[in-house]
């Protein structure tokens, strides 16, 4: 079963630090969503999960120091898309989605049958199969979202880190992401998200991550996490929050009088 | 979607491409040989004249202008890979002017007359010096702009060298010599030439080609790259060493021959997949068929004196950059 520990995790990028003590454990078939404001540590804490910052205490994935790690380890066991994922070439999605390949791949070694087939299965999930031959570049925000997500899927890691996936995407392409995110932790993967919206992050995540100035604020259930008080303590914002439905909503109403 | 060919059959063409060129060139010089003087002389039953034509002048110069050109081909597609740069080659690195600086310094102070190997080597120290100087001035930085600005920073530093060691030639044919071997040629070359390059050219050649995964990779990034396991650092440790030591050990025997590492990628690159991995091989292979064909025309264009090759091949880069200016402006 694939876990991730964070034990009084800091980051010091520069001078300044970005992420300070950071403790919280993430497990199997769970959505976690990190929020909080801009600048807040969300993404450096992402990346320091993958090991590409360096780090003051520890962070184990299954019980093992991610900085002793080899990277091809590590790259089998968390997949990760950054945020505004850029690709520099111009490849087709087919050949886009066969890179999360990579990390089982030795050099100059040929990709075999279960490498095209895990292709096969990663284009389908993220319902990309009739988009192959297309030229990755030149699609749409929502078809684009979905190819990257498909690389991230072909690694068939038991860990997925996302990084804002939902950035400039229309609000129905928006909710087709975070299903095919509940989609995979259901079925049993580590599902870890960074994200802005507060209403969907409650409405699709088991848990939430909410960190400001580098700090965790709060940890739990959206409920809760997400309160009026918290809301405007760490946004500065004036906030309804409606408990009543199925999941919060949040209503924003301005911007508080700090 | 976009026309790509079939690997084997692009690699097969270029290959056979580089073939005829390769025997073309062994047909062609200042001195016309009939095919079977040729032919006679390659089967050891030819006269004197034709064997010392074909084997001492010919076959050294066809061979080397394939090696060179598949160095040289391969190292730009490598770069552009890794810099993920259209217009990347070995000279934005500065590796191809601190090689030719190398060979200069030693044609200025006369050290290329005390022994045949003095040149080449001094060329392949002045590319090594050079990949020195480049990681000292990018430091630990992983972004490709910090790297390109080093390198330019080297290739000034050793361009500005050239320039004075023209500059203090203390007489016009000391300068001369310096410009014709500026201009990059593959005449009058021998085995004891071929002796020197192919070595580097072998060790050069592999570090590229053992890159390609972690250049694929980088198409997504450096954070992403990592996060799918590629060691950035030893990635660029093997690809700065072997442009160094491979187009080193090119430069050293050929001279500055620009434009093959920018344009052969660019030919090949419609024909693949478009990732970085899929262009190194047919790029070097591409790259030997085009400087054979361009040492080919050098000797059959006729000019009152011969055409360097470097020329040839600058010509050549000239509808490269208008092809992306046409892109960019949306003109075609």
């Amino acid at each position: 079963m694939v876990s991730i520990v964070l034990d009084q995790v800091g980051v010091t990028l520069g001078r300044r630090a970005v992420v300070r003590d950071v403790s919280a454990e993430f497990g199997p078939g769970t959505l976690t969503a990190i929020v909080g404001p801009n600048g807040a540590g969300k993404s450096t804490l992402a990346r320091a999960m993958l090991a590409l910052v360096p780090v003051t205490g520890q962070i184990r994935i299954d019980g093992i120091d991610v900085a002793a790690m080899l990277r091809a380890d590590l790259a089998r066991r968390i997949a990760y898309v950054p945020q505004g994922q850029l690709l520099h070439w111009p490849l087709t999605v087919e050949r886009l989605v066969g890179l999360g390949r990579l990390p089982h791949l030795a050099p100059m070694s040929r990709i075999s049958n279960a490498d095209t087939a895990a292709i096969e299965r990663a284009m389908q999930r993220a319902d990309v199969l009739h988009l192959r031959d297309r030229i990755a570049t030149e699609l749409s925000g929502g078809e684009r979202a979905r190819a990257l997500f498909a690389r991230a899927l072909a690694v068939e890691a038991p860990a997925l880190i996302v990084d804002e996936p939902l950035a400039s995407l229309d609000p129905g392409h928006q909710i087709d992401v975070m299903d095919l995110l509940r989609a995979e932790a259901a079925d049993g993967a580590l599902v870890i998200a960074v994200l802005h919206d507060l209403t969907l992050a409650a409405r699709y995540c088991d848990r939430l991550l909410l960190i400001d100035d580098g700090r965790v604020v709060a940890c739990g259930t959206p409920a809760e996490v997400l309160t009026t008080e918290r809301l405007c303590a760490v946004y500065g914002i004036d906030a309804r929050v409606d408990t009543g439905g199925a999941w919060p909503t949040i209503t924003t109403v301005g911007r508080s009088g700090r | 979607m976009k026309r790509s060919v079939s690997r084997p059959l692009l690699i097969g063409v270029l290959a056979a491409l580089a073939v005829v060129a390769a025997i073309a060139s062994l047909l062609v010089g200042a001195v016309n040989l009939s095919l079977g003087r040729l032919f006679a002389a390659a089967t050891g039953n030819g006269d004197h004249i034709a064997s010392i034509i074909l084997f001492d002048l010919r076959l050294p110069r066809a061979l080397l202008a394939l090696a060179v050109g598949a160095m040289l081909g391969l190292a730009g597609a490598a770069l552009q890979g890794y810099l993920r740069n259209p217009l990347a080659e070995p000279s934005v690195l500065g590796t191809s002017n601190a090689a030719a600086l190398g060979a200069v310094a030693a044609l200025y102070f006369g050290l290329a007359q005390i022994h045949p190997a003095v040149l080449p080597l001094l060329a392949i120290g002045g590319a090594l010096l050079s990949l020195g100087l480049l990681f000292l001035l990018s430091g630990n930085a992983e972004s490709p702009l910090t790297l390109i600005l080093a390198g330019l920073a080297v290739a000034t530093l050793a361009g500005a060298g050239i320039s004075l060691a023209l500059n203090l030639s203390p007489n016009p044919f000391a300068a001369m010599e310096i410009m014709t071997w500026l201009l990059g040629s593959l005449e009058n070359r021998s085995f004891d030439h071929l002796w020197v390059a192919l070595p580097c050219i072998a060790v050069g050649s592999t570090m590229l080609l053992w890159d390609g995964r972690a250049l694929d990779a980088l198409t997504l990034g450096e954070d992403a790259a990592q996060a799918l396991g590629t060691d950035l650092k030893r990635t660029r440790l093997r690809l700065l060493l072997g442009t160094a030591i491979g187009v080193g050990g090119a430069v050293a025997v050929a001279g500055a021959i620009g434009f093959v590492g920018l344009i052969v990628p660019h030919l090949v690159r419609p024909l693949t997949d478009r990732s970085p991995s899929a262009i190194l091989l047919p790029s070097a292979i591409g790259g030997a068929a085009l400087l054979t064909l361009a040492d080919l025309g050098v000797r059959i264009i006729p000019t009152t004196s011969e055409l360097k090759l470097g020329v040839v091949t600058a010509f050549l880069g000239v509808p490269v950059f208008l092809l992306h200016l046409m892109r960019e402006r949306r003109l075609w």
